[in-house]
């Protein structure tokens, strides 16, 4: 269970800040908003879900989520890619949205009270993110770059052998504020 | 198309304007309606509406200043505060 506590929250973590990358530049500014908001929440659930991780193992949400090799993250391949392009950021978000919801049923029925009342937090949010995938599905499923994107994508969803050269240039970014400080730096 | 949004602070109170959304179509006016003035719980609904499907009216004509018809055609104000002067000056 501890495997697949770590594994969500390092897709969200992931996911969260690739999206967060269309802050500022999203096609308009409604959409700039919603999926800002939506990049906010993944990285709130992963902070959740760590939390949750580390709980049993003595060690901290902070220290799981940047204190890591690149090679230790059990995210999958689907979520690491820089996608500087709408079209195939939708088609993540909707692959990503669908296969979340079927890990968050199992998640759900855990025995454990916390892990199963945590993913009954995290599913109520997920629910507008799934709106907001379904909505920009209809939008652009006659769209063959779109098309092109879901067929290009979909073989990543659950693909957690390796990763790709972008994780380890995420990470480079992503934990440079942390390397930069001695060990044990309290901010 | 622009929606115009609404929201309703607690249950019983009236819809107060909030602002508005741009949006395709209503499924997106829905989600980014709920992200602008729903998501930090500021709101109990919210009611959404395409501008162009507001009636607007903005010309009163008042050609007579039948100003009795007004609120402000009968000043009170004045009236009050000779009426509280007589009582204060009764009560002294």
């Amino acid at each position: 269970m501890r495997e697949l506590l770590l594994e969500i929250a390092d897709d969200e973590l992931i996911l969260g800040w690739r999206d967060s990358e269309w802050t500022g530049i999203a096609p308009f500014l409604e959409e700039d908003v919603a999926f800002s908001s939506i990049a906010q929440n993944e990285v709130g659930h992963a902070r959740a879900l760590y939390e949750l991780a580390a709980r049993d193992v003595g060690t901290t949400a902070d220290e799981l989520a940047f204190d890591r090799e690149p090679s230790e993250y059990r995210c999958s391949r689907l979520v690491e890619l820089r996608l500087p392009e709408w079209e195939r950021t939708i088609a993540r978000h909707v692959l990503y949205e669908q296969a979340d919801a079927e890990r968050l049923e199992r998640l759900k029925a855990s025995d454990d009270p916390e892990i199963a009342g945590l993913a009954a937090k995290i599913d109520r949010e997920e629910i507008y993110h799934r709106l907001h995938a379904e909505m920009w599905h209809e939008r652009l499923k006659e769209e063959p770059r779109y098309v092109e994107a879901l067929e290009e994508l979909r073989p990543l969803v659950g693909e957690r052998n390796g990763h790709s050269p972008e994780l380890e240039q995420l990470w480079e970014e992503m934990t440079v504020v942390r390397r930069s400080q001695p060990a044990g730096t309290t901010w | 198309m622009i929606y115009e949004v609404f929201r309703q602070e607690r249950k019983g109170q009236p819809f107060q304007h909030a602002g508005s959304v741009e949006a395709a179509d209503e499924r997106f006016a829905e989600a980014y309606a709920r992200e602008q003035y729903g998501r930090r719980g500021e709101s109990v609904a919210l009611w959404v509406v395409e501008r162009g499907s507001i009636m607007r009216i903005d010309e009163f004509v008042d050609e007579l200043n039948r100003n009795y018809h007004r609120v402000d055609g009968y000043p009170l104000k004045e009236k009050l505060k000779e009426a509280r002067a007589r009582a204060a000056a009764r009560d002294r």
